[in-house]
């Protein structure tokens, strides 16, 4: 039996900046190195001077964590060390494992004053399936991933369940400050820290407040050094001040796009355009073509009511993707007619003047009519009965547009 | 048999009078459901597609006997309505709302277990399709002419993917038990394996289908009772195979975020538990055909 780790960081969840989740926790007691913000390399310097001292550290504001590993935190000594490496960051593309391969261009800096480490500490709270409870994660082995950490060392790792009806105690709080090594002249800060870091979770619908690394300095001060957190999307109605720290310039555009007009869109590296009802049968859509010896290009679900003037936007939201060399659409019709779909498909197609190939399979409710109707628009749409019959025909059609196009 | 609704189970839909709700409450009277009337608060005493609205859960039960409920009420409101009918002693309640905060499901499970297990709700959902016994009723807003009546049981987190499902056994001519969606979201009411347990204890079950998808622990976890618990057998696709990790794909919690969450790694342990795994999503059918082959 496989062992499975019971982390969920909910990468994809909307996230915010460091700077933006140190000023949160700030709020709710969490201490935090002295910092502030620069978009330029003078207010960087300048940033620097205010905050005094002799180091800072100059720090990428992107939607990522492993920041550092990817050259995105610079410590500096100088004005113009801090001059320099704000030249290098603002602007730059930082790749880390959690980007993915696209990467994040950092708009903002955050400058901080250097904190003296004398002890680093992982810390957090996020939503456990398993136990559909809030889990609080700690270990005295900080500064790596948690899964690196699970992975390497599970016993290293402090688990504390919290029970929905009363929220944290303070005796699990104490419990932790233990687990995380502190002594007796830090605990009272201890648990304000870590009861600070649920109160602002449960506030404002988080799903998790990661930091990584809490730091002991050398004055026996807890620091959060890092800060991340990540909100709930389904509470944003109820979260107007989370919503509006939402930066979109590191969320996809596409997909940013497609979410403002209800439909539900992820981009990947394929050529096998996808349009399917339904997040399931969308993910099994494209296993089918992955099987069949294709790649899709994305994952796209439009929903129950997949009208005509959603069907156009769907197709523009596809197409707009300069990879595509063919288009696969299966819908299952329950809620909606096949007549209807094959309507608007072929409005859209229309509309469009679409120039690759298009496959269409229709199911479920009125699907003769959609069928025929289809068939009577004289458009050049390949059509297929199963699922498997339509991804191998979408294949084929890409492999001969990429053939012809030689 | 077949589990959890049948053509006698007294039916209530809390948000009747809305547009979805009235929509979806049509729906399910013309399948044959034994609906009894619906949930609006103030709208109490008036008459809605023939049928009593009330103004309360607890006054249905009272009035109209009801039994299982449905819910179409919108997100910011859907959790209130699911503990309102726990406490009023509806037994089966299906949510349909997509979009509940996961911090709302977590108080919702929590107040759930306060009940002793024989009194508790079963819950499914939220962001289902809802459950149908074919032939007998349907609590949801699957097309019901796809199901045909029959012994094998399903249990999916997606709605389409579950029609797909029973298009291609029907095809082959095989009929359904029940279908039961249990959603797709991240914390629902019951997982694979409570669905699982109940088509167990189901005379009327020969084989059940799971399908589950990328995200979370619940697929190991049901392969890991029907290993133990289970005589019949059990058929299992994960939806998900090209999704790459740490992306959400579309339900809020298809998403891979640890090991073991992968289509491929679920698929390589269910298949060491003994499920039986179907190699492609078109292959559902066929794969459950030969299982019932051997039975």
């Amino acid at each position: 039996m496989l062992i499975i780790f019971q982390y969920y960081l909910e990468r994809d969840a909307v996230d915010i900046h460091e700077y933006q989740a140190k000023e949160i926790l700030s709020g709710y007691g969490v201490k935090i190195a002295e910092g502030g913000m620069a978009y330029s390399p003078e207010e960087a310097v300048q940033r620097s001077r205010e905050i005094g001292g002799n180091v800072w550290a100059v720090k990428a504001q992107i939607h990522s964590g492993a920041r550092g590993k990817a050259g995105g935190i610079k410590i500096c000594k100088t004005d113009r060390e801090v001059e320099a490496a704000a030249e290098e960051l603002l602007g730059k593309k930082l790749v880390t494992h959690q980007t993915g391969p696209a990467g994040k261009v950092c708009s903002r800096l955050y400058i901080e004053a250097g904190t003296d480490i004398a002890k680093e500490l992982y810390f957090c709270f996020l939503v456990d399936r398993s136990s559909e409870r809030i889990v609080m994660v700690g270990s005295a082995q900080g500064g790596m991933e948690i899964e690196e950490l699970a992975e390497t060392n599970p016993e290293a790792i402090t688990k504390i369940y919290i029970e929905p009806a009363v929220g944290l105690q303070d005796y699990q709080a104490r419990e932790m400050a233990f687990a995380l090594g502190m002594d007796a002249a830090m605990l009272s800060h201890g648990v304000k820290t870590i009861k600070g870091c649920y109160r602002a979770l449960r506030d404002l619908d988080a799903n998790m407040v990661e930091i990584n690394p809490l730091v002991i300095t050398g004055s026996g001060e807890l620091v959060a050094l890092d800060a991340k957190m990540g909100f709930d999307d389904n509470a944003l109605f109820r979260q107007p001040k989370v919503a509006e720290l939402r930066d979109k310039t590191q969320e996809d555009a596409r997909e940013m796009a497609a979410a403002d007009r209800g439909l539900s869109y992820v981009g990947l590296d394929g050529d096998i355009g996808c349009m399917i009802n339904g997040a399931g049968l969308a993910m099994a859509t494209m296993d089918m073509i992955k099987l069949a010896g294709g790649e899709p290009a994305n994952f796209l679900d439009v929903g129950g009511g997949a009208s005509a003037e959603r069907t156009e936007k769907a197709f523009r939201l596809v197409l707009a993707d300069e990879n595509v060399k063919a288009m696969l659409v299966n819908i299952f019709a329950g809620i909606n007619r096949c007549d209807w779909i094959a309507e608007g498909v072929v409005e859209a197609v229309k509309k469009i003047d679409m120039k690759i190939p298009l496959i269409v399979r229709l199911s479920g409710t009125n699907v003769e009519e959609g069928r025929r109707i289809i068939a009577e628009s004289g458009l050049p749409i390949i059509t297929a009965e199963t699922l498997a019959e339509a991804a191998e025909k979408a294949v084929q059609a890409r492999n001969e547009a990429v053939a012809k196009a030689g | 048999m077949a589990i959890l609704i049948d053509e006698n189970t007294r039916i209530i839909v809390q948000g009747f009078t809305g547009k979805i709700g009235t929509f979806h409450a049509q729906d399910m009277i013309n399948y044959g459901s034994n609906v009894v009337g619906g949930i609006t608060p103030g709208k109490g005493g008036q008459t809605h597609l023939g049928l009593p609205v009330f103004n309360t859960v607890k006054e249905s039960v009272r009035k109209a006997g009801a039994e299982a409920s449905i819910i179409f009420v919108p997100p910011a409101y859907a959790a209130d309505s699911i503990m309102e009918a726990a406490d009023a002693g509806i037994k089966y309640c299906v949510a349909i709302t997509d979009g509940i905060p996961t911090q709302d499901m977590m108080k919702v499970k929590n107040f759930l277990r306060r009940f002793p297990e024989e009194e508790r709700m079963v819950l499914t959902g939220p962001n289902c399709a809802g459950t149908i016994s074919p032939g007998r009723a349907m609590l949801g807003i699957m097309p019901g002419h796809i199901y045909m009546k029959g012994n094998v049981g399903i249990v999916g987190r997606s709605g389409t993917l579950g029609y797909e499902a029973a298009d291609q056994m029907k095809r082959l001519g095989i009929g359904v038990s029940t279908s039961v969606g249990i959603g797709g979201d991240p914390i629902n009411g019951s997982s694979h394996r409570d669905i699982l347990e109940k088509f167990e204890e189901d005379p009327e079950t020969k084989v059940v289908v799971m399908i589950g998808e990328i995200g979370g622990p619940q697929e190991v976890e049901a392969g890991i009772f029907a290993k133990e618990n289970m005589s019949k057998p059990v058929v299992a696709y994960i939806a998900g195979l090209t999704a790459p990790e740490g992306r959400r794909m579309g339900h809020a919690g298809a998403i891979i975020s640890s090991a073991g969450e992968s289509a491929a790694e679920k698929v390589a342990i269910l298949k060491d538990l003994g499920v039986t795994i179907c190699p492609t999503p078109s292959s559902m059918g066929e794969t459950v055909a030969a299982v019932l082959a051997k039975l």
